[in-house]
């Protein structure tokens, strides 16, 4: 069978590591092979998005299931598992197919390593910049929420280590979670001079004034390189609009449409948008906006290798979206002549942490700030003998050890989680220590709570959330999973519009009443005035108490109408 | 950057007639309009259109209705309404589900520029329509707009 270079090296590398962990680095010609990406064009841009706190190097299982409808059924980003290698021909068992699906997830982890962490990130970052002089850094936010440290110290851990990795422009989502004020305070004192935090749909809510800057144009090598920032849409629906009460969100197309043109009136010969819509709210928008040339995506984390081209009036905007939980680096290289594109390259390159020495600056950073916490994040609460993960449309083991938690601690008839697509994940045998609870916790809403609700309610919940996930229409998505379920079990037709896509719903094999009241626990609460004990005390009491905790039993609903969906690996 | 004066308080140097249904826009701003009870209180929106006199109206690209895909509150949703139609004489909004549809009637005199802006309630996801009577005919715009529980995003 032949064999391509770095085929061999692969080899080379896991024979020499034999014997030793397998998570080793696995040799420095490895390492110049992997990241040797030729440098093209005279404008880069380096891209990272929803890297959601985590500054050390982490495990992340892509998802088995994240189902396209309407337009996006089996394309890009709704494509997994071995649909994903194949269309992107990529082959399995390799470090792409580890980075970029769940197949063989454990194997592969062991094999591999962990894959992202800030130092780890820097150091590819500064390689990148080193062969591509002028390049931009592009954080598509996301990036102070997810971890303990970062809710400890409202986000200022990764305030630092953002300007340290040298992010010239961002937007946001999660970051308003911490409130309007503390956003202000860091753009106005922080990010002064540093870091553009650019929204073009954040207006104020009373005289619909701007609260960002619309758009930044940089020059990069000589060409004017325009920059707009669009937030997350719907801040303010699925995360508390007490945090901002005074802001007003929205996809907003017309007011993109303007800004494109304005940018383009003031000189910029490339316009890119750094956009928290999620996929499939930047192809929607990608074939309605013109004159846009390239959007770096997030919100969704889809690790999408290739850009999806989308034709529109304009000509046509490249589409992208790099993943999450600093697992990616993107990498768009531009070749602008007389003002005009005359070709492009793109690459989303995994952070392979055993690949990558860490930056001894950012690795100072990173102690310093963990320092205070050492030990409140090193507190072993249990052991896991399965896999914990949480990405996937409707389930994750992790969430499904969060619900088993509600349901036994606060003597629930059933429970949700929220569909979050942030969260680590943990590999068979590992400690879950505090660090890692708060891994899928750490918001500043954290309160638990028991309410009363009746079947009709919690169908219409269901039913709810289900729309925001499967609406035919990318602008009426809100890009988070399907809240999880504990203790109720029910079929999902996705045949079907709102309001009569579930069906069957029980608990413990009865049919669920629509008129009876269960006793349903769930956190996270968008409303104001809820009070609870934080969920991640829920948890650690429950992990504290089992001690081991054996593989989770997922409560998946059953699926309908989606034989050759090829979002299901 | 917040001038509160910016909008120039409300478009436009006409007068502007005007009736709304909701209760917390009171109608005190009625200045011309009478109190078209029948139409306020449909409760279909072909009835409403009809009692207010917007009954066979043509689709028109000319009427511009800018509402948010998804409302941040169903109870505040905002919405903008500018009519490019020549001669526009009144303008009203209409809210498919809502159990009384009608929910503005605006007349606009002496040459005012036919816009509005404005927030209105919505019960659930549903059609926000607009309508508008020219001195020759009438023509009428729509779009969805969803009203959510919230939550579990991200």
């Amino acid at each position: 069978m032949p064999m391509n270079r770095r085929e061999f090296l692969h080899i080379l590398a896991m024979a020499a590591a034999s014997g030793l962990a397998l998570d080793s680095r696995s040799g420095f010609a490895a390492s110049r092979d992997h990241y040797d990406l030729p440098p093209y064009g005279n404008v880069s841009l380096l891209h990272i998005t929803d890297c959601h706190a985590q500054l050390m190097p982490i495990y992340f299982r892509e998802p088995n299931v994240n189902i396209g409808v309407g337009n996006g059924r089996n394309r890009p980003p709704h494509l997994v598992g071995e649909h994903l290698l194949k269309t992107f021909g990529m082959r399995p068992g390799s470090r792409d197919a580890y980075a970029f699906t769940c197949l063989d997830f454990e194997h592969a982890a062991k094999t591999y390593g962990k894959v992202g962490g800030f130092a780890h990130l820097a150091t590819l970052v500064k390689k990148m910049r080193a062969s591509r002089p002028g390049s931009l850094l592009l954080d598509g936010g996301d990036s102070w929420q997810g971890s303990a440290t970062s809710l400890w110290t409202h986000g200022q851990d990764m305030v630092e280590a953002c300007k340290l990795l040298g992010v010239d422009v961002m937007t946001g989502h999660w970051e308003f979670t911490y409130g309007a004020e503390r956003v202000r305070h860091v753009v106005d004192n922080d990010f002064k001079g540093k870091i553009d935090f650019l929204a073009q749909n954040v207006q104020t809510a009373d005289f619909g004034d701007p609260v960002f800057d619309h758009y930044v144009i940089k020059q990069i090598n000589g060409v004017p390189v325009a920059i707009i920032g669009q937030a997350f849409p719907y801040t303010p629906i699925a995360n508390p609009r007490y945090m901002i009460p005074d802001w007003t969100f929205g996809i907003q197309e017309d007011s993109m449409q303007q800004t494109v043109n304005k940018a383009r009136s003031k000189g910029a010969a490339v316009v890119v948008l750094l956009s928290h819509n999620g996929m499939d709210a930047d192809l929607k928008m990608a074939g309605r906006v013109s004159g846009i040339d390239a959007i770096l995506g997030g919100h969704t984390h889809d690790g999408v290798p290739e850009p999806v081209i989308v034709k529109n009036a304009g000509g046509q905007t490249l589409v992208t979206n790099a993943g999450s939980n600093g697992k990616f680096l993107g990498v768009l290289d531009l070749d602008v002549k007389q003002g005009k594109i005359g070709g492009f390259r793109y690459k989303l390159l995994p952070v392979f942490s055993n690949l990558l020495d860490p930056d001894p600056e950012m690795s100072t950073l990173i102690r310093k700030v963990r320092a205070p916490f050492e030990d409140r994040l090193a507190e072993k609460l249990a052991v896991t003998e399965g896999t914990l993960y949480r990405r996937g449309n409707f389930n994750g083991t992790f969430d499904q050890l969060i619900l088993d938690a509600l349901i036994e601690v606060k003597g629930a008839d059933a429970a949700f989680s929220p569909g979050f697509r942030w969260g680590t994940t943990l590999l068979p045998g590992d400690d879950i220590t505090m660090e890692h609870l708060m891994d899928q916790t750490a918001i500043t809403y954290p309160q638990s709570s028991m309410l009363e609700m009746t079947g009709k309610t919690i169908k219409d919940i269901l039913e709810d959330v289900l729309d925001n996930l499967f609406n035919p229409d990318p602008y009426k998505q809100q890009g988070g999973d399907m809240v999880r379920v504990g203790g109720i079990t029910y079929t999902c037709d996705l045949r079907q519009g709102f309001g009569k896509r579930i069906g069957n719903l029980m608990l413990n094999g009865k049919p669920l009443d629509a008129g009876k009241k269960y006793k349903i626990a769930g956190w996270a609460p968008v409303s104001e005035g809820i009070t609870g004990e934080p969920i991640w005390d829920v948890v650690a009491t429950y992990l504290r108490e089992k001690k081991v905790i054996s593989p989770r039993r997922l409560n998946l609903p059953k699926l309908l109408g989606v034989e050759g969906n090829e979002g299901i690996a | 950057m917040n001038n509160p004066l910016r909008r120039s308080f409300l478009k436009g140097a006409g007068a502007l007639a005007a009736a709304f249904s909701v209760g917390f826009l009171d109608p005190i701003a009625v200045f011309a309009a009478t109190w078209n009870k029948t139409a306020f209180s449909a409760k279909t929106v072909l009835d409403a259109m009809l009692a207010s006199g917007y009954d066979n109206a043509e689709e028109s690209p000319d009427i511009a209705l800018k509402v948010p895909d998804i409302a941040e509150d169903g109870a505040i949703v905002p919405v903008e309404v500018t009519s490019r139609i020549p001669d526009t004489v009144s303008m009203a909004i209409f809210v498919e589900k809502n159990p009384n549809p009608l929910v503005a009637d605006v007349a606009f005199l002496n040459g005012a520029e036919p816009y509005i802006a404005t927030h209105i309630k919505m019960a659930k996801t549903s059609v926000v329509k607009v309508a508008v009577r020219t001195g020759g005919g009438t023509y009428t715009t729509g779009k969805e707009v969803k009203v959510t529980l919230g939550g579990c995003g991200g």
